[in-house]
């Protein structure tokens, strides 16, 4: 089963990454190591951080018009930051994986279950 | 002082000329912000020691080409793009680069496309006149923080935000093609539009300190006119824009007080810009569809044609409301001016009957406006006690203090007071 880690943290806690280059490896180590876990154990199917929602965009439809604001859907105290995609036998094993997402320091991880979908045709 | 003035000048005439052209080489709205920024600040330091150069621009092109070199060389290398082009365009090809973004014959271009980004949907509508107003008028943040009443810092958070959004988000810096072209340029004019409402919102303050947006509207509607000659509804805006201006001696007496269109000193009407904004008027009428503007501008211009209040056009003006609110798929406020238009052409009763059926919107429920409508009109009709109600009732809604005023020497006419009244 396919789940989807979706990764929430407070961004303005977390604040900008850091401009010095060892600073910034340094933040980066513990999702190259998590990543790396994940692809070894071969459960890995994706992945990607997000930029901060500062930088979103919302497109509602109103009547029949298609209306563009900035910002995201909803302000909340934390904010999707980015998100994996997993291969895992069961929700117990999905979570264990969970767990040791370096999100899990400051944040929290949703673990959603895809949506089987039959194959077209 | 003198410097500072001389600077702000400077500012408002090539901060656009500045500007865009590093956002083409730099590829980022924000660095080449920050660029310009330097370069003016460095100006102030470097003439306040030796004096004023022979040439302000070319000095400012210069340090602002140099400081654009040295930004790239101190960019950490962990920025990957940044160290790619880095490699590929040494300072010499990046400075013959700038050379070539700095040529005039680029200024045109650069204007619409700097309009364009600045007016981009995705940016907070505070944040689309904020930045107009800076990169595109030259207004410094001091001079736009003023005009809108805020902190300069926060006025700062705001650019700095729009601006890496712009960068981060990937909103391209470049003129919308035709299929988007329509839609975009929208968005551009109704930014241009809050700026000019803004402004005659604002009859108070001291005119001194306070950049007039009305004039600053005014002059980024010529500009996009003259880069979009062919829009009807820019023409229409400029020609709306123009209109209203025109009565703005006339809109406030000498205290301060709001008069009403019908008792306006007609003479005090600024006839060279009616007189610019008729052709225009006609020529926004011109486009297909036919542009809400250009409608707006046509009422505005019966107005202005009227030698007095008693021989305006309202026919007329009811005929052009008609196609306006079906153009706006009933908007409240248009509907709302549609109803008076109908009473004044001598349908009072039924442009009574049409204020009743706004009593229900949603978009008029805290206003003043449908009240004060209602009570002008009732007022017509010599129902006066209903009429000193309405009244009442648009004072308590009524949050400008200049329009406030205003009703209460409406409902005094009528022999009321605010307070609540006795009689049944």
């Amino acid at each position: 089963m396919q789940y989807m880690f979706l990764l929430y943290d407070n961004e303005a806690a977390a604040g900008d990454a850091p401009q010095d280059e060892a600073a910034f490896e340094a933040m980066m180590a513990p999702w190259v190591a998590y990543t790396h876990a994940l692809v070894e154990a071969g459960v890995m199917r994706g992945g990607e951080a997000l930029m901060p929602t500062s930088t979103a965009t919302t497109l509602t439809r109103a009547g029949g018009a298609l209306v563009t604001t900035d910002g995201p859907f909803a302000e909340t105290a934390e904010q999707l930051g980015g998100f994996y995609l997993v291969e895992c036998a069961s929700l117990e094993e999905a979570l264990k994986w969970a767990a040791l997402c370096p999100a899990m320091e400051t944040g929290r991880v949703e673990v959603r279950p895809i949506m089987p979908t039959d194959p077209p045709g | 002082m003198d410097l500072n003035r001389a600077i702000d000048g400077l500012h408002r005439a090539h901060h656009r000329a500045l500007v865009a052209p590093l956002i083409r080489i730099l590829g980022g709205f924000e660095a080449a912000e920050d660029v310009v920024q330097d370069t003016f600040a460095k100006a102030l330091e470097v003439w306040g020691r030796e004096g004023l150069p022979e040439v302000p621009l070319a000095w400012l092109r210069r340090t602002a080409r140099n400081g654009a070199i040295d930004r790239y060389r101190r960019q950490g290398r962990w920025r990957q793009k940044a160290a790619q082009i880095a490699a590929e365009a040494p300072a010499q090809v990046m400075a013959r680069a700038l050379d070539d973004a700095f040529e005039d014959a680029h200024l045109a271009d650069d204007a619409l496309r700097l309009i364009f980004t600045c007016c981009h949907p995705a940016l907070a509508p505070e944040a689309q006149i904020g930045l107009t107003l800076r990169t595109v008028c030259g207004l410094t943040s001091e001079q736009v923080a003023r005009a809108f009443l805020v902190q300069r810092t926060t006025l700062q958070q705001r650019l700095v935000r729009a601006q890496r959004k712009i960068d981060q988000a990937g909103i391209r810096y470049e003129v919308p093609g035709p299929e988007q072209l329509e839609p975009r340029l929208a968005a551009v004019l109704h930014t241009v539009y809050l700026v000019f409402t803004e402004g005659y919102a604002a009859t108070d303050g001291d005119t001194l300190l306070r950049v007039d947006l009305c004039d600053e509207a005014i002059r980024l509607a010529r500009l996009v006119s003259g880069l979009l000659p062919e829009r009807a509804e820019v023409q229409g805006l400029l020609a709306l824009m123009l209109l209203h201006h025109a009565r703005r001696a006339a809109r406030v007496d000498d205290a301060g007080e709001l008069v009403l269109l019908a008792d306006q000193d007609r003479g005090r009407w600024d006839r060279a810009l009616i007189a610019e904004a008729l052709p225009l008027v006609e020529a926004g009428l011109r486009g297909r569809p036919t542009a809400t503007y250009a409608i707006e501008a046509a009422i505005a211009a019966l107005h202005a044609r009227a030698p007095s209040a008693a021989d305006t056009d309202w026919m007329q003006i009811a005929a052009l409301y008609a196609v306006l609110e079906r153009q706006t798929g009933g908007n409240p406020v248009v509907r709302l001016n549609a109803a008076v238009a109908v009473a004044m052409a001598g349908g009072l009763d039924a442009g009574l009957a049409r204020l009743e059926a706004l009593a229900g919107e949603p978009a008029l429920a805290t206003s003043h406006r449908l009240p004060a409508a209602r009570a002008e009109l009732l007022r017509r009709a010599g129902r006066l006690t209903d009429a000193r109600a309405a009244f009442r009732e648009a004072l308590a809604r009524v949050n400008n203090p200049v329009e406030a005023r205003h009703l209460a020497r409406r409902l005094a006419a009528l022999g009321g007071h605010a307070a609540e009244e006795r009689e049944k």
